[in-house]
């Protein structure tokens, strides 16, 4: 691995990876049982040098910003590096918005070039938003059919200049990315990402997770997100090893890619991971009674030999089949984006492969917390990781308070929300919002949260205000969406809800029709951003001044309703 | 050539194949994450028993952000 205490950005660390590593496979890509490419770091160097260029020609200059909006391919790698190298900003933006909701962070996060595929592009073209977002004035289009009509955007596969590039050096505290944790429908919350973040949380994880050449991590979250951005490209690409990326995520064919590719690592979201344990634990109750209690001996002593550490050689020799369709190499599943039940977590340790849950927020620059299997417990989400201080502030008598943390790897603040940041980041503190507690050794445990949102088991952090503006001009007095957790605090991070709360005018009723608008709403809303019931409330809205909603004060007044009986399913 | 309509009926049938209802109790417009009430990866899954059926590749970005059977239908209709 590189020395990455002596450099001062990601793209000076990158461009010396691909000198030191030159023959290594960096990265490979397969759609469905196709391999598409498979590129050395020389090879990815070469790629990349070129569009550089272009960008640099283009008068693309350091602190410019470029927003990617890509599937995981190698393109999208070979652009991000492109950007770094040229001193620019990189802007990550998940695929899976909607095409308006691009355009909405495209003009917060200004950037003057985007990337993207042609698909995306599409539909991109098709919505309402581009003449606002003025700012992108370079459009890139990756993989365009012959005859497209590109509106006005450039092939990326053409986009190259000639000639020597030139390194754009960034210094350790400026904005590496800004990354959007949540906000695409209210405030854009764009994590304002230093160099110095990355090469710290980079260090802190490898210290505890290491890469090496040969090492081969299945890139399955999208690259947009902090988790794949760090073990998914920087991790690896500063270690010498492989990243494999997947065009479809077909779980047959992730199934597939496993022993196909042999891989070490691979992250995953607690919604898949659960899917995971589900296939396999239905193939297991199939066994015939026989090779079942044979299995189950087998487990029983796997369990009996890794319970102070993971043992893997073991593992795989005394649960050979079920290693084996893993491809017979996967030392860790990495899981985040969401709380995983510890059940979850158990069940694949028992089995001989460890699952590396942690705690993390993007605003943290990616972990805070990860279980080091020293040993393996289930029922936290481990111990703070090297260079992360993190207290309990105002802890109740069971030790339970809001999770803070201080560390060279949190963000700067949100890009143009210096009223947000001063809230999330408090004398040099980042509030986390989470509710946990340290137990005597010194691991984790989270137990709820403290403010209005949710995580999906997708790993999507859902903001209540966010979806609002998909209920803009319902005809009703007032509404406002709410996490049910908020209202109604449970010491749970699991089966978390959102809830609209209606005040109907004097003498109106919840008609169906009320009911049929509302349900046409949410149902026009991406499937993880939908609530699941509707509180009525017959008084007025407590506001602010300016007439903002004060969520607080409401959530204490819909509290004292029971909520077995307060919410109406929809 | 198969119909919009064909295809959609097809597609319908699949679904309720594929998770054991009855085909009449879905509609072209009906919101498949709901109405089944599945989630993203069973949707993937389902996706790939369409393909077979119709013998073609959807990939991914083509179903990106659909809900509802219609829609479905008319991505695949498209590459028929």
């Amino acid at each position: 691995m590189l020395d990455l205490s002596k450099y001062q950005s990601i793209g000076e660390a990158l461009k010396d990876s691909l000198e030191e590593f030159a023959n290594e496979v960096c990265l490979i890509e397969a759609d469905r049982e196709r391999e598409k490419e498979r590129l050395t770091y020389r090879d990815f160097k070469e790629r990349a040098q070129p569009l550089a260029k272009a960008l640099q020609e283009s008068g693309f200059s350091p602190g410019d910003r470029a927003s990617i909006i890509m599937t995981n391919q190698s393109k999208w790698l070979i652009t991000a590096y492109s950007i770094f190298f040229s001193g620019g900003v990189l802007v990550p933006l998940d695929y899976k918005l909607t095409p308006e909701e691009h355009w909405q962070l495209l003009k917060h996060s200004g950037a003057s070039v985007l990337i993207t595929e042609h698909p995306i592009w599409r539909q991109l073209c098709a919505a309402a938003g581009r003449a606002a977002a003025a700012n992108v004035r370079t459009v890139l289009v990756t993989e365009a059919p012959a005859n497209a009509d590109l509106a006005g955007a450039k092939r990326w596969e053409e986009f190259r200049g000639e000639g020597e590039q030139v390194f754009k050096p960034r210094q350790r505290k400026d904005t590496a990315c800004i990354v959007y944790s949540s906000g695409t429908g209210g405030r854009p919350k764009g994590c304002m990402m230093t160099h110095e973040n990355y090469l710290e949380q980079c260090v802190a994880l490898t210290s505890i997770y290491p890469f090496w050449p040969g090492v081969r991590y299945l890139s399955i979250l999208p690259t947009n997100h902090a988790i794949d951005f760090m073990v998914g490209f920087f991790g690896p690409f500063t270690c010498g090893a492989t990243v494999v990326h997947l065009r479809t995520l077909r779980p047959e064919y992730v199934r597939e890619a496993f022993p196909k590719y042999k891989i070490t690592y691979v992250s995953l979201v607690p919604l898949v991971l659960k899917n995971l344990q589900k296939g396999l634990q239905a193939r297991f109750d199939a066994l015939p009674a026989g090779k079942r209690r044979i299995f189950n001996a087998l487990l029983g002593i796997n369990k009996a030999l890794t319970k102070g550490r993971p043992r893997p050689g073991i593992s795989r020799r005394l649960l050979k089949q079920v290693h084996e369709a893993f491809g017979g190499e996967l030392r860790t599943i990495i899981v985040g984006g969401a709380f995983t039940e510890p059940q979850t977590l158990q069940f694949f340790y028992d089995l001989g492969i460890p699952v590396a849950n942690g705690y993390g927020l993007t605003e943290a620059g990616t972990a805070i917390t990860v279980n080091d299997l020293k040993p393996f417990r289930a029922d936290t989400v481990g111990k703070p990781l090297p260079g992360m201080e993190v207290r309990i502030v105002n802890p109740a008598p069971d030790g339970v308070g809001e999770v803070s943390v201080r560390s060279k790897t949190v963000m700067a603040g949100y890009l143009n929300d210096p009223e947000l940041t001063g809230e999330a980041i408090v004398g040099g503190w980042l509030m986390t919002g989470d509710l946990g507690r340290f137990d005597e050794a010194g691991h984790l445990q989270l137990s709820g949260r403290k403010k209005n949102m949710i995580v999906t088991e997708e790993g999507k952090n859902i903001y209540p205000e966010d979806i609002e503006a998909a209920f803009e001009s319902l005809p009703v007095k007032e509404f406002c969406v709410f996490a049910a957790n908020y209202i109604w605090p449970k010491r749970s991070m699991v089966g978390e809800k959102l809830l609209l709360v209606l005040h109907l005018e004097q003498g109106q009723q919840f008609s169906d029709q009320l009911r049929a608008d509302i349900n046409a709403r949410n149902n026009r809303l991406l499937n993880y951003k939908r609530f699941h019931g509707v509180i009525l409330l017959d008084e007025d809205f407590p506001r602010t001044a300016s007439l903002k909603i004060k969520r607080n004060v409401l959530a204490e007044r819909l509290a004292i309703l029971d909520n077995s009986t307060a919410i109406l399913p929809l | 050539m198969r119909t919009l309509e064909q295809t959609t009926q097809e597609v319908i049938s699949l679904a309720a194949q594929h998770f054991q209802l009855a085909a009449g109790t879905l509609a072209p417009e009906d919101d498949f994450f709901k109405k089944l009430g599945i989630d993203s990866l069973q949707t993937l899954e389902m996706l790939s028993h369409i393909e077979n059926h119709f013998g073609i590749e959807l990939p991914d970005y083509e179903v990106q952000g659909v809900s509802d059977f219609k829609t479905l239908a008319e991505r695949i209709q498209s590459r028929l």
